[in-house]
């Protein structure tokens, strides 16, 4: 199947600023590192990986929001990197995000009804009356009151919030959504009902989805294929029942021993790795990941691994893989 | 028996707007003892974070007021206590981790400055051993390379460290009390345990009593030993964390724990989730909060409030069909799909 969106060797690094005045900084966060992946119509692709690892860097890149430092971002065909201004405002049309923080990310000074409605408006898109009919329709499948419309946003919960910023994200029909977070700012409840609704929706209108989050049962219900970060790289990826019952890297691994418990009674047995992440400032040579990892050999701190295919659609990069 | 040290009585808030008044929190009432934690679960909008900016008095006035109830810190009643002595307490024996980080960082000041600040207000040390102890503490919440992340703005975080440095602030002043407002929400399992370890041991060390603020049950079984449940405002079940895991009681309770995602569910079937929306807070809701949406409800429920009782020691709810009297027979399909099933 040809893929909606492929991202090849994709890096972001972010300048540091010097902390001796007037002298040009040398360093900087290697926040996404040469990343590689493809998204395919109609799929969910899972993206996990410790706090800091380059999830939303990432999502920002895939949606232009900050332009990359190298690499290639390729929608239906199309290169959005060297695209012109023009052509990009009107493919992005096709791209929304929702984003982590339901608090910044919605305008206090705006109503309700005209942040849903904006995409509308910016797009030029239908009249006022047909404009009013969508923001009430998406007001009640994202769960909301149709009156909250006139409402502002501060008078809202979190959880509420983000209900928001999605009914915005679907405002006009979008192919690839990327969402960052959805789920983590509300309970669980409205949890279910809004991953009831994405998957719904899904089915519906053909969405894709790039769908960021650190809560790995939400990603195994939701998604088709994960992709597992470490560091600004993608260090495995595969379907769900590959990640799940057969992880090759031992940072999955862990990661997936430190789930929460279940039960007040459970004692759960975890992996737990050593030491913190590691700067993205300054990564470790070789494997970034060897410093913590529990099974790692001399030639991990010296050489970097190669992407090893394990099966179809199984990949991880550890020295350690057999082929 | 250890020593009380937070009793919350019969809290009342209020929002308003207009001609609007938004009862946020009505009749909320628990007690704290030294080195206990609770946690508080509900729905969005249930009244969890005015519940505890309650607290420390930092409700928005207007529009927002503190209409009645009492909370007795170490004896003394905190809504009578002069602006003053509240700000002493603020910080210092009682210490919050907000929710909404953007409030709490401010965007144009470095974050070491911030955390520096932040322990200097509280504690009488030189400029260098705070900037010592604010290293450690980033240190201590997993924070990587912490001397150089000591000069970078918040902007330049990801949420999850955001997060983690408000954690760190929080922590610096060696609270009595700690109010953690969704503090992991942002955070991947790895460093959420990380971080839940270090309250417990903070709490351990310090006797600190911690009030956990969540949606994440796990967080609550792991982390609590006891726990309230809110919707629209009220309590509808506390007790025990684990005499609520074994045998819940309120259908609301349900529902949350229908709703949740395990690792057997699979990904073909739809989640349980319990229909609908809150009521809204700013009209009068006659009979139970929850009666809208329980595929328990009978007649009585639209009728009257079922008030707080206790058909077990220790635990207890708010609803008409769970007394010593009679009790419900949970169903396994209630919630399915998130369409009501009324029977
Ligand atoms: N504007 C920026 N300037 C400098 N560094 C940045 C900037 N934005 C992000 N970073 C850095 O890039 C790295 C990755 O951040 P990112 O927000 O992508 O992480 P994440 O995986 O989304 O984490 P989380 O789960 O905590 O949200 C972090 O080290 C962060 O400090
Ligand atoms: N500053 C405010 N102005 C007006 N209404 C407010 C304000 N803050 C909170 N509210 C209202 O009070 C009610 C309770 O809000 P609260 O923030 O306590 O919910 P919560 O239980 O913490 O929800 P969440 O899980 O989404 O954080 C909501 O209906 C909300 O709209
Ligand atoms: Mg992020
Ligand atoms: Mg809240």
């Amino acid at each position: 199947m040809e893929a909606l969106l492929e991202v090849k060797d994709l890096k972001k690094h972010f300048p540091v600023a010097s902390t001796i005045p007037f002298k040009k900084s040398t360093q900087s966060v290697k926040a996404v590192d040469g990343v590689n992946f493809n998204v395919y119509p109609g799929e969910t692709l899972g993206v996990v990986g410790e706090s800091g690892c380059g999830k939303s860097t990432m999502a920002r890149l895939v949606n232009q929001l900050i332009t990359p430092t190298s690499g290639i971002v390729h929608f239906k065909g199309d290169d959005l990197v060297t695209m012109n201004k023009e052509t990009l405002r009107e493919t992005r049309k096709k791209i929304q995000m929702i984003f982590q923080d339901p608090y910044a990310s919605l305008d206090p000074r705006i109503s309700v009804g005209e942040l849903i409605a904006e995409p509308l408006v910016i797009h030029n898109v239908g009249d006022k009356a047909s404009r009013k009919k969508r923001v009430e329709e998406l007001l009640e499948i994202v769960g909301l009151n149709k009156r909250f419309a006139d409402r502002y946003p501060h008078e809202f919960s979190g959880g509420q919030r983000q209900r928001i910023n999605i009914a915005r994200a679907l405002t006009i029909n979008p192919e690839l959504v990327i969402c960052d977070e959805p789920v983590s700012a509300l309970d669980v409840s409205v949890q279910a009902q809004v991953i009831n609704l994405l998957k719904q929706l899904q089915a519906e209108f053909q969405l894709t989805y790039i769908f960021i989050s650190h809560d790995l049962n939400v990603v195994r219900y939701t998604c088709d294929r994960i992709a597992v970060m470490y560091l600004g790289k993608i260090v495995e990826i595969g379907t769900y029942e590959q990640i799940y019952s057969n992880p090759k890297h031992p940072y999955t691994k862990a990661l997936f021993s430190a789930i929460p418990k279940e039960s007040p009674f459970d004692d759960k047995e975890r992996i737990i790795l050593k030491g913190t992440v590691p700067s993205p400032l300054n990564p470790p040579s070789g494997c970034s990941f060897h410093e913590r990892c529990p099974v790692a050999i001399d030639i991990c701190s010296k050489q970097e691994p190669n992407v090893v295919t394990t099966a179809n659609t199984h990949q991880a990069s550890c020295h350690l893989i057999q082929k | 028996m250890s020593q009380q040290l937070l009793r919350v009585k019969d809290l009342q808030v209020e929002f308003k707007s207009g001609s609007i008044t938004n009862k946020a929190v009505n009749g909320v009432s628990f007690d704290l003892d030294a080195n206990e934690s609770i946690g508080i679960v509900g729905e969005s909008g249930s009244g969890k974070s005015v519940t505890a900016t309650s607290i420390l008095r930092l409700i928005p006035n207007p529009p927002g007021k503190i209409t009645g109830g009492d909370i007795y810190f170490k004896g003394n009643n905190l809504l009578e206590m002069s602006n003053n002595d509240i700000r002493k307490v603020r910080g210092n024996e009682i210490s919050m981790i907000f929710q909404d980080p953007s409030t709490s960082l401010n965007p144009v000041f470095k974050v070491g400055n911030q955390l520096m600040e932040s322990i200097r207000t509280h504690q009488n040390v030189s400029k260098k051993e705070a900037k010592k102890k604010a290293i450690e503490m980033l240190e201590l919440v997993g924070i990587p390379a912490p001397e150089k992340r000591m000069n970078m703005y918040p902007h330049e975080f990801s949420g999850g460290m955001r997060q983690r440095v408000m954690i760190a602030i929080a922590l610096s002043c060696n609270p009595e009390l700690l109010i953690a407002d969704e503090p992991t929400t942002a955070l991947d399992v790895t460093v959420q345990a990380q971080i839940l370890n270090l309250m417990k041991d903070l709490q351990a060390r310090l006797q600190m009593s911690i009030i956990m603020i969540t949606h994440d049950l796990g967080v609550v079984w792991e982390t609590c030993d006891k726990m309230i449940v809110m919707y629209a405002g009220r309590v509808v079940e506390s007790g025990e964390v684990k005499a609520i895991y074994q045998n819940p009681l309120h259908p609301y309770t349900w529902g949350l724990l229908d709703s949740q995602i395990t690792e057997s569910q699979e990904s073909t079937e739809a989640l349980s989730a319990i229909p609908g929306s809150p009521p809204d807070l700013s009209y009068e809701i006659k009979g139970c909060p929850f009666a809208d949406r329980c595929p328990y409800a009978q007649a009585i429920c639209y009728e009257t409030t079922p008030e707080l009782a206790e058909p077990y020691q220790g635990h207890a709810v708010a609803c008409h069909f769970q007394t010593t009297e009679q009790q419900l027979e949970r169903r396994e399909d209630a919630y399915v799909d998130g369409s009501t099933s009324r029977s």
